[in-house]
């Protein structure tokens, strides 16, 4: 897939432009880097394939990440595990909560979601009105220092794909997985030929809660912080990564691992420029450019596609 | 009929959207081992019915009784449980998934639908997507589907629309087959000689409610066509078929300046096509499915651009890059799906005056007076039933397509291409935009006209060229364009001296 | 529910009650805390002041909003207009503004020519034009220049004449006349509402779609920058942020005021109430000293609600 190559092509250009030894840590920084994306674009990829899309991802992200740093920061190892799991279950019962007003109220999910994106903001800066908190130490090594096996593979990419086969993996060719695709594809057809369509939209929801939960927790792991607008920018970025992945955005195609592969792309362009020297501030229209970009190449993609049938 | 309780008992079922009352207050009564028929114009309350009956909609009063039980049926997916499969005329499969998983998507065995599929001989790939499999052939495997759950009672709305006539026998076996296993059909579909030839019963709607149930191979296509419409416009549309088969409808002399020339294009799967079309005929297009029919109207509206050859408007060459430069040219499109001219939330008016406002020069302000006045010619020219018109949606099919011919009476235009424009019409606005497009002709219009209902052409057409594989097969004069005829040619079985292609 | 079908027939005038209680609201608040009264001719005028540059911005929105689409670079382009002006304003407030609806312009169009003809989804669009334009902008902050703000722009965009009347209205007014008149009765407005009805038959109408778009996202922009010169006269200085409180309440009027997101339905004078109704309630929130966090909770939460009663009307018949 093209995301694939993409990200390939760019590791090698990274490994000849940092200095002498490109190594085990640089490997690890990236998926620091890229692992809240990771998780906001593996949620956004189930909605968006299931005919939805979440504007209020980067504000859950905000939410759970100063929810967890203060509820972490004075626990042992394991309760901070345990605590998490909750914030993962509250966070899926909130998205679900989100399915349910779309479905109840008739108003479109970008309206919905874009409401909820400042109400769950808002929440965020109830919580911690200025950057505090923390996570025990253990606990943030889970994410920016331990390894798997061998000291190329961080445990980070382990939580990730872990989070992938638990959540995912054993749902996505069942009736609730085809259903979702279902209801991307064609609503319609779905409801005619008898899918629960208001429930499998709640579902859809559902897992974005979850998977911007963990990309919260990731965000708290990763900086031993609690920050009400830490989740701001991964909103843009989540679509992005996963138009960037294969799925489009009319629904119905596409899977979780194309959006992960361009979330470590989207990820490591930004380091390159950093790397390279470029201002921030370019670096950020940059990266604006390249979504444009991208999503055009995609939707000339669609268009082709459109014009066989 | 086989036992006193019917399998399906409505009673009194109501629905209103609002101040519109699709369905005053309908009884129905379907026996097991039955064939029923449920006929109606548009806007009789048939589609109502049906969305109630499937749990597409909920009713507002009146009752359903299920081998008698009453019961409410909440969903598509309640239905299918209560036993009742309905299989729609869009079929219900998602286009992105496999037909496999289509299966395994509704909690289908995929084996049974195999096992239907069979019997029905015919053989699919259930590993190909939905999306790549012909209209036909899903509309056969969502009756598959259907009958995989082994239903009391098969609902089909409108199944052998666009099918092929060897497909749409199979279907009336299946039919047949259930009929005698003790369960039932219900039939909705527009062709009455269908449901002469394979029902037991039927029942007419008119105006919201049922107002006949007969036997109809006893009482005949001519009395349905009766109650459909009433016993007044019944008379008056009797006085105008007869007018019908004796109106003497002129075409052009053979050498007086085309309006259309089509030199040699192919499109598509049309290969190597000529032929003339000039003002003040009707020139008819009959072909069986997918024989390059679309592919011809599209070229001819705009919407592609021929491989090769040339096609020429009053002489002139025409290009077109988009159907602007058609409608520029004074060519216009009245397509089968109503859904693709008609923008539904949009008032009658607005709708029939849109085309005036398709290019820049015209983006100004509105001659408010000068756009009634055309509007209010073209809704009466054809008159267009506007009493629900504050969005075109709320509409009839019928009226609705009217409304799409009622565009290009207002903007003005030189030939219509109409492709199956009385698709899902009932008979009286079919009769009513045969006149109308004749009227047009007479005026100095030239029409091309295809259609899917063979017995359409002798009663519309000049001259009738038929297409097999892409190529002009045939031409013949109106009068002679009986349906054996034409069917022999559509199949490419043309004798000597049957005439060729002008 | 009665209620509901009140709404669906008359949403104007449920819209103007809600405005007119939210004003009574605020003035009761107003009085418990000792501050006197709200419900003054002084504050009435203060509100359409205010009003003035969400309603401008939220008639660009309520345009792009009819073709079906969506601008989420409302705000930064109206920065990218203030910024404009702070810019040149050394040069007189005409070259000023000109040059500040050139950028607008330029956005809107680069906007429109990335939907329209490349068919890019217009969230996508939008939101990536604006994230160039920022970061551009925080580029251009960073330069040396000196930064004025000329006095007719100033006056335009704070002060008012005839003691009551905001001279912002008098750029308001007209332009809320251009748009309610030209929807109606203009060929451009119904080819706008046809494009947002239904983009295949508009097409096979023989309307080029794409240049309906293009027009609509190019006045969208300008209309921004004219937000953007009011906001910067206002202020009297412009800063990177200046827009950006509006972005969601532009979205947020254009649905209260009852047009659907999904195109070919609605208008601009319930655009104009919704911009009213927010800013009474923004002026609520701050005199109840509402914190941040609590004032965009309550914020979602209004638009939500208010969306929904018009989801049931917009969504018309099942």
């Amino acid at each position: 897939m093209g995301a694939f190559a993409l990200l390939f092509v760019l590791v090698l250009y990274w490994r000849t432009q940092t200095a002498a030894r490109w190594g085990p840590f640089d490997v690890q920084s990236l998926a620091i880097d890229a692992l809240p994306l990771c998780f906001a674009a593996c949620g956004q990829a189930i909605v968006i394939l299931s005919g939805g899309i979440d504007l209020s991802v980067g504000s859950m992200m905000s939410l759970v990440n100063v929810v967890s740093a203060r509820a972490l920061l004075h626990l042992s190892f394991r309760d901070a595990l345990l605590v998490s799991l909750l914030i993962v279950a509250g966070a899926a019962l909130v998205g679900a909560f989100t399915g349910l007003l779309i479905v109840v109220t008739r108003v479109a999910d970008i309206i919905v979601t874009l409401a909820m994106l400042f109400v769950l903001g808002g929440a965020a800066l109830a919580v911690l009105e200025v950057p505090g908190g923390g996570a025990p130490i253990r606990y943030q090594n889970l994410v920016t220092l331990d390894t798997l096996a061998t000291k190329w593979a961080p445990s980070a990419i382990g939580v990730l794909l872990g989070a992938y086969v638990v959540l995912w993996v054993p749902v996505r060719r069942t009736r609730v997985g085809l259903s979702l695709y279902a209801i991307g594809s064609s609503r319609s057809a779905a409801y005619l030929a008898g899918v629960n369509v208001p429930r499998s939209r709640i579902v859809a929801y559902a897992y974005s809660g979850a998977f911007a939960a963990l990309g919260g927790l990731a965000l708290t792991a990763a900086s031993g912080l609690g920050d009400p607008n830490s989740g701001t920018i991964y909103t843009l970025n989540s679509v992005a990564a996963v138009v960037l992945g294969g799925v489009s955005l009319l629904g119905g195609v596409g899977g979780l691992i194309g959006p992960i592969a361009a979330a470590f792309v989207l990820t490591l362009v930004k380091t390159l420029m950093i790397l390279k020297g470029v201002d921030q501030n370019w670096a950020q229209v940059i990266q604006g450019a390249l979504i444009v970009l991208v999503v055009m190449i995609g939707g000339l993609a669609v268009r082709q596609k459109g014009k066989g049938s | 009929m086989t036992g006193s309780t019917p399998l399906l008992d409505v009673r009194g079922l109501a629905k209103s959207y609002g101040p519109v009352v699709a369905l005053r207050s309908a009884d129905l009564q379907v026996f097991p081992g039955e064939v029923h028929a449920l006929l109606g114009a548009n806007g009789a309350g048939k589609s109502t019915l049906v969305k109630l009956l499937t749990g597409v909609v909920s009713a507002d009063a009146g009752t359903v009784s299920l081998a008698g039980h009453p019961v409410r049926v909440a969903s598509p997916a309640a239905s299918a449980r209560l036993g009742l499969a309905p299989v729609f005329q869009d079929p219900a499969l998602v286009p992105d998934l496999t037909v496999a998983q289509n299966m395994r998507l509704t909690g289908t065995d995929p084996e049974a639908v195999r096992r239907e599929l069979n019997e029905l001989d015919l053989d699919v790939d259930f590993s190909e997507q939905a999306r790549d499999v012909p209209l036909p052939l899903l509309r056969m495997i969502d009756l598959a589907r259907a009958l995989a759950r082994r239903p009391e009672l098969l609902l089909l709305d409108e199944i052998t629309a666009a099918l092929p006539s060897d497909l749409a026998e199979r279907v009336f076996t299946v039919m047949a087959g259930l009929r005698e296993n003790g369960r039932s059909v219900l039939f909705i579909t527009h062709r009455l000689k269908e449901v002469t030839a394979t029902c037991d019963r039927a029942t007419i709607l008119r105006d919201g409610g049922a107002v006949a149930t007969i036997d109809p191979r006893e009482r005949g296509e001519e009395a349905i066509v009766g109650y459909m419409l009433g016993p007044e416009a019944a008379h008056a549309a009797a006085e105008a078929a007869q007018k019908d088969a004796s109106a003497v409808h002129a075409p052009p002399p053979a050498d007086s300046a085309a309006a259309l020339e089509v030199d040699s294009v192919t499109v598509g799967r049309v290969q190597d096509v000529s032929f003339v079309l000039r003002p003040g005929e009707i020139l008819g297009i009959a072909a069986l499915e997918g024989q390059g029919q679309g592919e011809l109207f599209d070229v001819l509206s705009g919407q592609r651009t021929p491989e090769s050859g040339e096609i020429r408007i009053a002489g002139r060459p025409l290009r077109t890059r988009h159907p602007y430069d058609a409608i520029r040219a004074g060519v216009v499109l009245v397509p089968a799906d109503r859904l693709q001219a008609l923008l539904p939330q949009r008032s009658v008016r607005e709708n029939v005056a849109a085309p005036r406002y398709n290019r820049v020069g015209r983006w100004g302000a509105i001659n408010m007076r000068d756009e009634g006045r055309r509007v209010r010619q073209a809704v009466d020219a054809l008159q267009i039933d506007v009493r629900a018109g504050r969005q075109v949606r709320r509409l009839s099919g019928g009226n609705q397509q009217k409304v799409t011919i009622a565009r290009w009476l207002a903007s003005g235009f030189r030939t219509m291409l109409c492709f199956d424009p009385t698709r899902g019409i009932d008979v009286g606005t079919k009769r009513q935009i045969y006149g109308l497009l004749r009227q047009l002709a007479d005026d100095g219009g030239a029409i091309l006209f295809f259609s899917s209902e063979l017995t359409e052409f002798p009663l519309v057409c000049d001259r009738v060229l038929t297409l097999f594989g892409g190529r002009i097969t045939a031409e013949l004069p109106g009068q002679a364009a009986d349906e054996a005829s034409l069917l022999r040619a559509m199949h490419g079985l043309v004798e000597a001296g049957d005439g060729e292609a002008a | 529910m009665k209620v509901q079908r009140l709404a669906e027939d008359n949403p104007a005038a449920v819209l103007t009650v809600v405005f007119i209680l939210l004003f009574v609201a605020t003035d009761i608040v107003n009085r418990a805390q000792g501050d006197g009264a709200f419900l003054t001719l002084k504050q009435i005028s203060t509100t359409f002041l205010y009003a003035a540059v969400l309603g401008l911005m939220s008639a660009g929105q309520t345009l792009v909003m009819l073709t079906g689409g969506v601008d989420l670079s409302v705000a930064t382009t109206a920065t990218a207009g203030a910024f404009t002006v702070s810019r040149f304003g050394t040069h007189g407030s005409g070259t000023a503004i000109v040059l500040a609806l050139a950028v607008g312009l330029a956005i809107g169009l680069v906007n429109g020519i990335g939907i329209g003809v490349f068919r890019v989804n217009a969230l996508i669009m939008t939101l990536g034009i604006s994230t160039i334009t920022l970061g551009y902008l925080t580029v251009a902050a960073q330069k040396q220049f000196t930064a004025l703000v000329p006095n007719f722009v100033v006056t335009l965009g704070s002060e008012r004449f005839l003691t009551y009347i905001p001279y912002d209205l008098l750029v308001w007014a007209p332009v809320a006349a251009v748009i309610i008149l030209g929807l109606r009765y203009a060929g451009l407005g119904r080819a706008i509402y046809a494009v947002g009805d239904n983009p295949v038959a508009s097409r096979l109408g023989g309307i080029r779609v794409w240049q309906v778009l293009l027009v609509v996202y190019a006045l969208c922009g300008a209309l921004s920058a004219v937000a953007g010169i009011l906001l910067v006269g206002f202020n009297n200085a412009a800063d990177l942020g200046i827009g950006s409180p509006f972005l969601l309440p532009s979205v947020a009027a254009v649905v209260i005021g009852g047009t659907s997101i999904f195109g070919g339905l609605g208008g601009y004078a319930g655009t104009i109430l919704g911009a009213l109704i927010l800013t009474v309630l923004d002026s609520l929130l701050t005199i109840l000293n509402a914190s941040q966090a609590v004032r965009q909770m309550i914020y979602g939460t209004i638009v939500l609600a208010l969306a929904a009663i018009y989801a049931r009307a917009t969504a018309g018949a099942e």
